[in-house]
């Protein structure tokens, strides 16, 4: 096998891996801070795909659907939980896990309604077809372009939380939401916001898998088992856990299905078993 | 906290509440009482399928109940010793010939022998983990099962087992007689509910329920919590994989399905619906979920929209499930 195939499925993978990043920091910013496992991720992430192919079918333009579709799908996340998981603060935590679950059925079968059952292909956008050389070979410009978009939403998200006030506000209610109360902060806000984003960055996901499959309504199931496998590999609520294990799962899935095709997903849950087994709270979780 | 001193002489006697006595009747004849009213359940219900389909997922539901009831650990993996134990009678008899009831106990054994595995890594995990990490292993057994497509048929599934007939002790009894298959089904559900029944009366129940309760004060006295819950999952399995043999032999059939995670959010979803920790409730939580099903299908094809939210209210209104809120209210 030459060095030039592995090096294009590498990349294949790095590009599989940076959306696996971006939906299960999603799931993983969502769950560190207000405690919440969004069994809906895998939904949502769906609808995002969704939503992105429609709105870029009303503007004729995929850049609409990118830049409109994870925001106005991060609204009907604060608008889940304000609705339906803020009642459950305070009970069980496995309360919201059950009440996202159901949601997802909904969300499944709401989107059956109204755009069928059957796949619809997303188009790439004319700009991002082709092949680029980069003097080492020739690599899909979507998929260099898929890794640009998730690097600078990483870095944003970094600067966000680590340089400014709010995300200094974030953090600290994700340590202590009773003190962050006294101090006068209003903590329910935050977590509205919170959830908003983690939702959004679940559908922006949706909407860059997009091109890169058929869009179905069940395309959801595997990517929200692929975010599970992710956070629990990397630490639940540790971003850095979550990038680090969103690389090495893309790559690993792309290299298995370079060298031994039929074992598909298996790898990734080998994986895991692994990690469980010497580390039982993921590579960056914080011992109990 | 008020501390008022109680002679000793005097003995504190709260007084009885006259309907916590018919409680604790049935309570104590719950086995009993169960199966007289599953004897009944072919006649009253509309049709003799969606009564073997409340033995075998009430069984189903009970098993899991163990384990999410119980012991308060939330399993969304579960369809896959449900499916085990399906997929190994199907082997057995349609592969190997091997007699009914040896492909029963082999479907049982292997689902129990799957569920040390699982649980085994899974219980390593806490809280919110457990149910990612089962989810995800439940997942590689639905791909094993679709990988491994010359033993288990694939997406097309496993077919060429039918039970035709089953003899025991020199009788032959005709299996493809709706009323005798409903029967003999329900002597296997009336095993399970007379086996969850005892394990929750033995001092391994109390232990179980303790757990749930407060995982860190159990360990403080004693427990070996790590070994009681591991029990517990494994046992939870074992029924879990005779409902899944029950319901190869009901249908002589074992879709793909049977592994997906969509299973194991239905056993989950009927649980609630009637009401995890109580004895009754997973077998009413079937019954309704089975019901509904019927019903909203013939309506329309989206009947799932209309099962989700139902369930999303039942999480917001009545965690307690159908027959929880139901003890509740008689009770007080």
């Amino acid at each position: 096998m030459d060095a030039e195939l592995i090096l294009i499925q590498l990349f294949s993978g790095v590009a599989l891996g940076a959306i696996l990043v971006i939906t299960a920091l999603g799931l993983s910013i969502i769950f560190g801070m207000l405690g919440v496992v969004n069994f809906a991720h895998g939904a949502l992430f769906m609808v995002g795909a969704y939503g992105g192919l429609w709105v870029a079918s009303l503007t004729g333009s995929f850049w609409w659907g990118l830049l409109v579709a994870p925001i106005m799908i991060g609204l009907f996340g604060m608008i889940i939980e304000w609705l339906l998981v803020r009642p459950l603060y305070g009970r069980s935590v496995d309360d919201p896990l059950l009440l996202t679950f159901g949601l997802s059925y909904v969300l499944v079968e709401a989107v059956r309604i109204v755009f069928g059952n059957d796949g619809i292909p997303f188009p790439t956008p004319s700009q991002l077809t082709g092949v680029a050389n980069l003097g080492i070979g020739y690599f899909p410009i979507y998929r260099l372009f898929v890794i640009v978009v998730v690097a600078v939403v990483l870095l944003l998200l970094w600067l966000a939380l680590e340089k400014t006030k709010f995300g200094l506000i974030v953090r600290a209610g994700a340590r202590d939401p009773t003190i962050m109360r006294v101090l006068g902060v209003n903590i329910s806000k935050v977590w509205l916001l919170v959830f908003g984003v983690g939702v959004g960055l679940a559908a922006l996901g949706g909407v860059l898998a997009g091109p890169m499959r058929t869009v179905n309504p069940e395309m959801g199931s595997l990517v929200l088992i692929e975010a599970f496998v992710v956070t629990v590999i990397g630490g639940l609520g540790s971003l850095l856990g979550s990038v680090v294990a969103g690389l090495l799962v893309g790559i690993a899935i792309s290299m298995t299905a370079l060298f031994a095709p039929e074992l598909g997903t298996i790898v990734m849950f080998a994986l895991m078993a692994l990690i469980l087994l010497v580390r039982p709270r993921g590579l960056f979780g914080k011992t109990a | 906290m008020t501390t008022k001193s109680v002679p000793l002489a005097t003995p504190v006697v709260p007084a009885k509440r006259p309907s916590s006595n018919l409680i604790a009747t049935i309570t104590s004849w719950r086995v009993l009482l169960s199966i007289a009213i599953l004897c009944l359940l072919p006649w009253v219900l509309p049709s003799k399928a969606l009564a073997v389909n409340v033995l075998i997922y009430g069984v189903l539901a009970m098993g899991y109940n163990l384990l999410f009831g119980y012991t308060g650990l939330l399993s969304f993996g579960h369809a896959a010793f449900f499916g085990a134990g399906a997929y190994i009678t199907g082997i057995a008899i349609g592969q190997f010939g091997v007699p009914w009831y040896g492909a029963v106990l082999l479907g049982v054994v292997g689902g129990g022998v799957l569920a040390f595995v699982i649980g085994g890594l899974s219980i390593r995990t806490r809280g919110i983990y457990f149910s990612m990490v089962t989810l995800a292993l439940a997942q590689l057994v639905y791909h094993v099962g679709l990988q491994a497509s010359s033993w288990t048929g694939g997406e097309n599934g496993l077919r060429g087992f039918t039970v035709a007939k089953i003899d025991l002790f020199g009788v032959s009894i005709n299996f493809l007689d709706p009323v005798n298959k409903y029967y003999i089904l329900m002597v296997f559900a009336a095993l399970a509910l007379w086996f969850v029944s005892r394990v929750l009366n033995s001092p391994f129940g109390a232990a179980i329920e303790a757990i749930r309760e407060n995982e860190t004060r159990a360990r403080a006295c004693g427990y070996d919590v790590e070994r009681t819950k591991l029990l517990s999952f494994v046992l939870s399995g074992l029924i879990c994989a005779l409902a899944g043999t029950m319901s190869a032999l009901h249908l002589a059939f074992v879709p793909l399905d049977v592994l997906h995670y969509q299973t194991s959010g239905m056993i989950v979803m009927m649980t609630l619906l009637g009401g995890a920790s109580s004895f009754f409730g997973p077998f009413v939580g079937a019954f309704a979920f089975l019901l509904m099903e019927d019903v909203f299908s013939l309506w329309t094809s989206h009947w799932q929209i209309i099962v989700g939210s139902i369930f999303i209210l039942f999480v917001l209104f009545l965690p307690k499930g159908i027959w929880g809120t139901f003890l509740a209210k008689v009770i007080r």
